[in-house]
């Protein structure tokens, strides 16, 4: 469903990425953590191409993804707007929620229906009540972003992306700007989705969530993936040294 | 000695108020010409290339950095000794409008930056292209932030305007001053005169008023944003354009 490979990035002279490959099946929910700066932000970012990669390639059910094969040449980037229409089969979820803030929660979910596919008003409303309903925010659908809390923003990001359809998920650290006791509601709406069978790739700190939803975690270093394996090969019995040092730390450890 | 009898024939004089209407009508032209120059220099000066970003910092560099009253003279006087002759109308619209443009540049960029890296961000996740992101996202924000400061620059525009009486526009500035030449009542008629401009920027004020409610109706922006608005750059831009 998902295929990166070979993917380097630099920012500057500093090489973040340093050749990630990836490779998602249809349903599965992959986890992705390690220490800050380790670049794995910067990798769900690729994939999007939000962040363009330096070197690698990203596919997409394998539809190459900004680039078109050119015979045995060099491959040629396709336009903004081709791209663009690629990415609507990627929906992502950000650390900062980044609803467009002067438009109303129905209407930030309608965004992408109305504007990018084009869809007709009414269907658009039904389908984004649909899943404001889904994520629990019925009763929010007037409200604009910075009338809702921080977990109730982010669940309208989530039925935004959703909105388009997308054959994959993306979340950024969903969690990491919410206040404690609003993280458990974003989490459980990414469980509940996890289990109608939505292929996630998931970057987070909250590791008992991935020991419960994914399928995999990989651990991130240094811009490369150190190691990964099923979330009790991860969490219970890591082998790296650099896996267990940061597991100790995140779950509390001393 | 004040002379109620003049003030009171000239506040109501046909003649004054036609020269008001040429004020505002010239404002209003100089305006658009501004708002057109602003926002092209001013998506020239976001572009990633330098070859069409400087262009557009030349411009807003030379207008802000010579007097309006020299360009506009320039243009009127200065410009047929090149074979370019230009009407007195023409000269005032281009050449307030011009400048006018290197301000408003700055204001519209200052509130399109203004707009959170995040909103962009998230337009192009859910596939809008450059076009649409601009179109339905960064511009109806940056236009709540732009707004205000837009109107102050309309405001200082219709008080510069003035300024083409010195190319012979027979605006309400030199209309008054031809009045005088026959007159001599300098006081009560130059009274007239500011009353007059008093009355177009207190009208404007309303419309302002009306236009920034409209637009603030749906409320936020950088306020609560954790990404930080330039405010003290947007405030730069008025103060420097009051100097004028």
């Amino acid at each position: 469903m998902v295929e990166a490979n070979g993917i380097h990035k630099y920012f500057g002279h500093n090489h973040v990425l340093r050749g990630v490959d990836l490779k998602v099946r249809k349903g599965e929910v992959v986890v992705i953590v390690g220490p800050s700066g380790s670049g794995k932000s910067t990798f769900l970012r690729t994939i999007n191409h939000l962040d363009t990669p330096d070197e690698g390639w990203v596919r997409i059910d394998g539809e190459l993804l900004a680039y078109r094969s050119a015979g045995s040449g060099k491959p040629v980037a396709l336009s903004d707007a081709t791209l663009s229409e690629q990415r609507r089969q990627i929906g992502m979820v950000f650390q900062q929620f980044n609803l467009f803030s002067h438009m109303t929660a129905l209407e930030n979910v309608m965004s992408g229906p109305v504007h990018v596919l084009r869809t007709a008003r009414a269907a658009a409303i039904e389908d984004a009540r649909n899943l404001l309903a889904l994520v629990g925010l019925d009763d929010k659908a007037t409200a604009y972003p910075d009338q809702l809390s921080g977990g109730q923003q982010q669940r309208v990001a989530i039925a935004r992306a959703l909105a388009m359809h997308p054959k994959v998920m993306l979340f950024d650290e969903p969690t990491s700007s919410l206040d404690p006791e609003m993280v458990h509601e974003v989490l459980q709406v990414m469980l509940d989705l996890s289990r109608q069978g939505m292929t996630m790739i998931i970057v987070t700190h909250e590791i008992q969530f991935a020991n419960k939803a994914a399928n995999r975690i990989l651990f991130m270093d240094s811009g490369t993936i150190i190691e990964e394996g099923t979330p009790a090969e991860i969490v219970n019995n890591p082998r790296n040294e650099r896996t267990q040092k940061f597991l100790r730390l995140v779950m509390g450890g001393v | 000695m004040w002379d109620w009898e003049t003030f009171f024939h000239y506040l109501h004089s046909f003649y004054l108020i036609k020269g008001a209407g040429v004020s505002l009508a010239l404002s209003i032209g100089a305006m658009a010409i501004g708002l057109v120059f602003g926002l092209i220099a001013a998506m020239m000066r976001m572009s990633r290339h330098r070859l069409i970003r400087q262009p557009a910092s030349f411009y807003v560099w030379l207008f802000r950095g010579t007097p309006v009253l020299v360009q506009l003279i320039i243009i009127y006087t200065g410009l047929p000794q090149l074979g370019i002759t230009l009407g007195v109308i023409p000269s005032a619209l281009i050449g307030l409008g011009v400048n006018e443009g290197a301000y408003l540049a700055e204001i519209i960029r200052a509130g399109i930056s203004a707009v959170p890296r995040g909103q962009f961000e998230a337009a192009r996740a859910i596939g809008m292209t450059r076009t649409a992101t601009m179109r339905i996202v960064v511009m109806p924000q940056a236009l709540r932030i732009i707004i205000p400061p837009l109107g102050n620059a309309f405001n200082g525009l219709m008080k510069t305007s003035s300024l083409a009486s010195v190319i012979s526009m027979e605006e309400l500035l030199r209309r008054t001053e031809l009045l005088i030449q026959v007159q001599f009542k300098v006081l009560e008629i130059f009274i007239v005169a500011a009353l007059y401009y008093l009355i177009l920027t207190t009208l404007w004020g309303f419309v302002q008023q009306r236009l920034e409610a409209h637009f603030s109706r749906s409320v936020t922006a950088s306020s609560r944003s954790r990404d930080k608005a330039p405010q003290v750059r947007l405030n730069d831009v008025v103060l420097s354009h009051d100097a004028t």
